[in-house]
């Protein structure tokens, strides 16, 4: 656990980037993330997140290719590193032990 | 996708574009405008062109954070460990970096053997030196600290103004002790002692030993917390007792037991030892071999009887012990008129002239602030403690320079290691802890080599300074000391190239090395010039030093000093002094001798009171020195007169003959000396003859005071003898000694050469001179060695350059003087700050002087000229190695 400090919107965007395999550039994360969790997402904090993921070493970027829906610029490409899969992986790990360890009376499973 | 001609219409708010255009930091630009667009296509499909237009503009507002703007950050290097990885990064002082570090210095030394071999080397002289001085001056500030009673301890000193000088005396009369310690309260003890130093005869069974012995008040022994290994713990309280040291005992006795022995003294009396007392430490001030009671004093002399009432002499001495708790501020107060209150009824002089005064001077200041001017304390040798210090801080920063030098000129090669070792990962916490380690290795290799000097050198050093001194290896002090001062030491010289360069940044040196410019040599500049400046100020203070030195001894004294030997005189002696003379004589080896009241290289009294023809009352109160003496003075001593004669047994006159110094005929005002009636200790004398200046004062230095030699054919307490210059003084010695034998048994033969005794008088300044020397060889010795380090590192910088050279047709000579011409200007630069802080300094030091030299410009030409010549020596052998190489080897690698 040492070590990990992922915020929660952190976790979700790295998780979008990771869903989103090949083609996890800012707009497709804010489309896929608002569809979701049904609200909307918007570009500046989800840019500033990837960013500060970047920072961290937990992704890495380059550039992708240019289309014409974004007047002809470049997209910037994002893909998890080792070190984020590790990251992922030792959050899922902290909320799957909490989850067993629950006792089954906590909700109410025990009194119906 | 719709088609192009609709997609015209089909735009975010052109304003809100150029806002992010103008926003956004330049990397970012690209995506985030495509990202826009992108997002607002797929709301007007999804929502309608207008509401797109409103969310693009609430995403734009959205974006505004520092994070937009904020420039692209520096590359940086991926760490082979990352906070997020399996392995995590040890911390940079975690015990395995730390022997890591350790491991690499331990590499980087070995690898630059000369390098690290100058570097611990100065640096070790250095501390060595330091270290010296700080025993030195420890062993001066703790002096007398033993006694338990250190806080409350004091000597009664007396001051009285005579001819209008305020002169400060140990000497106080008789009765003074009694009269303090029954009278105030203030006092805890008080006890008398003898004041004039000197040997006295012990014999036990056949052997006679000579052994320095006082007098002293039973009250001293609690008072001193004197230790007493063996026998009585009053050992004084008997008159006819003698307690001994340890060491005396041993000499008298052996491994006997000597309490309850008889020991004979000085051929008259007989004392049963009581006690073994322990030796005192030889920085104590209160010395002896053996202490006698006081009342045996009472008991021997008359004169001491006779002195037990009388306030007008100054024959003795007092210690006095204060209770707890006294300020001795309001004890002086109270006790500074006692003398002149008994004096005033009996002497009214005193009261207007002399105004006798007497106050305590704490143990404290006894050894360190001994001098007195004008009836104020005003230092004493403490100025040379000081002194020194500085010159052991000195030392210190000229070696820690040194050290810091060739770090920094060294860190410039170096450079490269950085660069690879931050590409690989580590961080600048990791290079500063390994600088850091480094230097400190260095500076705790160089405490192991300075302890090994110290532990060498401290014999020669205890003969150079007359000590006894050793280091404290038990003392916990003394090795938090030396840590703290090993880890400083390192800490400071590595602080600047573990800062500096660990700020490199690593791609900019990988790709073509880093240019440090002109200006990264100026601190290494400025640095140097410290370090001259500091070794010219002691050249030029040591050459003056040694010259005010040989001034004094080059004073012509008014007697001859060679062959001249002195024999302290016994009631035998004098009972049998014709005898005794004649045989002498009769021995060849012997001209003449003479009885004296005052060795021959000092004197001993001096007495106001005379009268002459002109003097004023006021005058009664000259002081004048005084030799008593009988016949043939002048010729033993060697004096020529000046005018008149010698006492003559011709002359049945001459019995109350007197002979002035040039100084008394002056102070006098007499135009026709000879012949000249005066009168003194209700007697009339008659000037015979007029002696030359004698330099007899206690500082060879000072002006000679007038002087009256004489006839007092009673007065005696040295026998002086003059070799016969054509007989080998030890020739002599074997001649003369059975006659003395003869005369005087009881007595080992124990006799002094003038001119030793008189070289004795340059103590001081023969101990300044020969310290100042050392630390100024040393001084420089380190500062050439930092010289030659940093002139091999910048002929090694310029080899390119100096190939270059060459190949276009520099001569050796050109090139050598390239290389010089920066060092010299460096050393030329610091005699010129040098010299005026000399100049002052010692102009200071000779403020101390009456007689003394006048500073010499040609002082600071020649040190100039060493410094050029040591620095060019120093320099050459680097440069001219440099020049001598051969550029197609050094121009190869391009």
């Amino acid at each position: 656990m040492k070590g990990s400090q992922l915020g929660e919107f952190e976790e979700i965007v790295l998780l979008a980037i990771a869903l989103l395999y090949d083609d996890a550039y800012s707009a497709a994360v804010v489309e896929e993330l608002s569809q979701r969790l049904e609200r909307p997402m918007s570009l500046g904090a989800v840019h500033r997140t990837m960013q500060r993921l970047e920072e961290k070493g937990l992704v890495q970027s380059r550039f992708g290719e240019a289309t014409a829906e974004r007047g002809g610029r470049r997209k910037r490409l994002f893909t998890v590193t080792t070190a984020g899969e590790q990251t992922l992986q030792e959050a899922r790990k902290i909320r799957n032990d909490l989850w067993a360890d629950i006792p089954k009376a906590a909700f109410g499973g025990g009194l119906v | 996708m719709n088609s192009n001609h609709k997609g015209d219409e089909l735009r975010p708010p052109r304003w809100a574009l150029a806002v992010l255009k103008r926003l956004a930091a330049p990397h970012l630009r690209e995506e985030l405008e495509g990202d826009m667009e992108e997002l607002f296509h797929k709301r007007v499909h999804r929502h309608g062109f207008t509401q797109a237009r409103l969310l693009y503009i609430l995403d734009l507002l959205l974006l505004l954070h520092p994070r937009l703007w904020r420039p692209q950050p520096e590359p940086r290097f991926t760490p082979r460990y990352t906070k997020y990885s399996d392995v995590s990064k040890p911390s940079s002082f975690s015990p395995v970096m730390i022997r890591n570090y350790v491991t690499i210095a331990f590499r980087n030394l070995v690898k630059n053997k000369s390098y690290s071999a100058i570097n611990i080397g100065g640096l070790a002289v250095g501390m060595a030196v330091a270290m010296l001085i700080g025993i030195w001056i420890n062993d001066e500030v703790s002096a007398n600290k033993h006694h338990k009673n250190y806080e409350t301890l004091y000597q009664v000193k007396l001051n009285q103004t005579f001819d209008g000088r305020r002169g400060t005396q140990d000497a106080i009369p008789y009765p003074l002790g009694n009269e303090l310690r029954t009278k105030y309260p203030d006092f805890k003890a008080v006890a008398m002692y003898e004041r004039t130093e000197g040997t006295r005869s012990l014999i036990v069974g056949e052997q006679k030993f000579l052994k320095h012995g006082i007098y002293i008040g039973e009250e001293a022994i609690d008072m001193f917390s004197l230790n007493i290994l063996n026998g009585d713990q009053k050992p004084l309280k008997e008159p006819y007792s003698i307690a001994l040291t340890d060491e005396t005992a041993h000499t008298l006795f052996g491994n006997q037991n000597p309490i309850g022995k008889i020991v004979r003294l000085d051929n008259s009396v007989d004392l049963k030892v009581t006690a073994v007392l322990a030796k005192q430490p030889a920085n104590a001030t209160l010395q002896f071999d053996f202490l006698l009671p006081w009342q045996l004093m009472e008991a021997r002399y008359e004169w001491a009887r006779n002195a037990t009432t009388n306030w007008r002499t100054n024959d003795f001495s007092v210690f006095a012990q204060l209770k707890d708790g006294i300020d001795p501020a309001q004890t002086n107060a109270k006790i500074k008129d006692v003398v002149l209150n008994h004096l005033a009824s009996i002497d009214p002089m005193s009261k207007n002239l002399v105004k006798p005064e007497i106050f305590l001077h704490p143990m404290a200041k006894w050894r360190l602030y001994s001098d007195f001017t004008e009836g104020k304390n005003t230092g004493g040798f403490i100025k040379y403690v000081r002194l020194f210090g500085v010159f052991g801080l000195f030392i210190l920063v000229i070696a820690c320079i040194n050290f810091m030098n060739l770090s920094t000129a060294r860190s410039e090669k170096r450079a490269k290691e950085v660069g690879v070792r931050k590409a690989v990962g580590s961080d600048r916490k990791q290079l500063i802890g390994q600088f850091l380690s480094e230097s400190t290795l260095i500076a705790g290799m160089g405490l192991i080599v300075a302890l090994i000097i110290v532990l060498v050198s401290l014999p020669f050093f205890n003969t150079l300074t007359e000590k006894k001194m050793a280091i404290e290896f038990g003392n916990p002090v003394f090795w938090s000391i030396m840590l703290a001062f090993t880890v400083f030491t390192g800490l400071l010289a590595g602080s600047y190239p573990a800062l500096y360069l660990s700020s490199f940044n690593p791609v900019k040196i990988l790709k073509g090395g880093i240019h440090v410019g002109k200006n990264a040599a100026i601190p290494r500049k400025i640095l140097v010039v410290i370090q001259f400046t500091f070794s010219v100020v002691l050249m030029i203070g040591t050459i003056i030093i040694y010259q005010q030195l040989q001034h004094g001894k080059n004073r012509p004294l008014g007697f001859t000093k060679a062959g001249l030997i002195m024999v302290n005189s016994t009631k035998h002696l004098l009972d049998h002094y014709d005898a005794l003379q004649n045989e002498l004589l009769a021995t060849g080896a012997v001209t003449a001798t003479c009885k004296t009241n005052a060795p021959p290289t000092q004197w001993w009294s001096s007495n106001s009171g005379w009268q002459w023809k002109g003097a004023s009352p006021n005058d009664e109160s000259v002081i004048f020195t005084t030799i008593a003496t009988s016949y043939d003075y002048t010729k033993t001593m060697g004096i020529k007169l000046k005018e008149g004669r010698d006492f003559s047994r011709e002359f049945a006159t001459d019995s109350s003959g007197v002979i002035l110094n040039e100084a008394a005929v002056k102070r006098m005002g007499l135009k026709h000396p000879v012949g000249a009636r005066l009168r003194w200790a209700n007697r009339d004398w008659t000037v015979v003859g007029v002696a030359p200046d004698l330099v007899l004062e206690w500082s060879p230095y000072r002006d000679v005071a007038p002087m009256t030699i004489i006839f007092a054919k009673d007065w005696v307490n040295f026998i002086d003898v003059r070799i016969n210059p054509a007989v080998a003084p030890s020739v002599a010695i074997a001649k003369i000694q059975p006659i003395f034998d003869k005369y005087n048994p009881g007595f080992p033969f124990d006799y002094k050469f003038a001119d030793t005794e008189y070289a004795k008088k340059f103590r001081y300044e023969e101990l300044v001179g020969n310290l100042s020397a050392v630390v100024c060889l040393l001084a420089i010795f380190i500062s050439c060695l930092g010289l030659f380090g940093l002139a091999s590192f910048i002929a090694e910088q310029r080899t390119k350059e100096i190939g270059v050279r060459k190949v276009l047709g520099a001569s050796i000579a050109n090139l050598w003087g390239l290389l010089s011409k920066d060092f010299v200007l460096l050393v030329i630069i610091a005699c010129l700050i040098a010299s005026p802080i000399a100049w002052y300094a010692m102009n200071q030091w000779l403020e101390n002087y009456t007689y003394k030299i006048t500073i010499h410009i040609g002082v600071f030409i020649a040190v100039l000229a060493l410094a050029l010549l040591i620095t060019l020596l120093t320099v050459s052998y680097q440069a001219i190695k440099a020049a001598l190489l051969n550029p197609v080897k050094t121009l190869r690698s391009e």
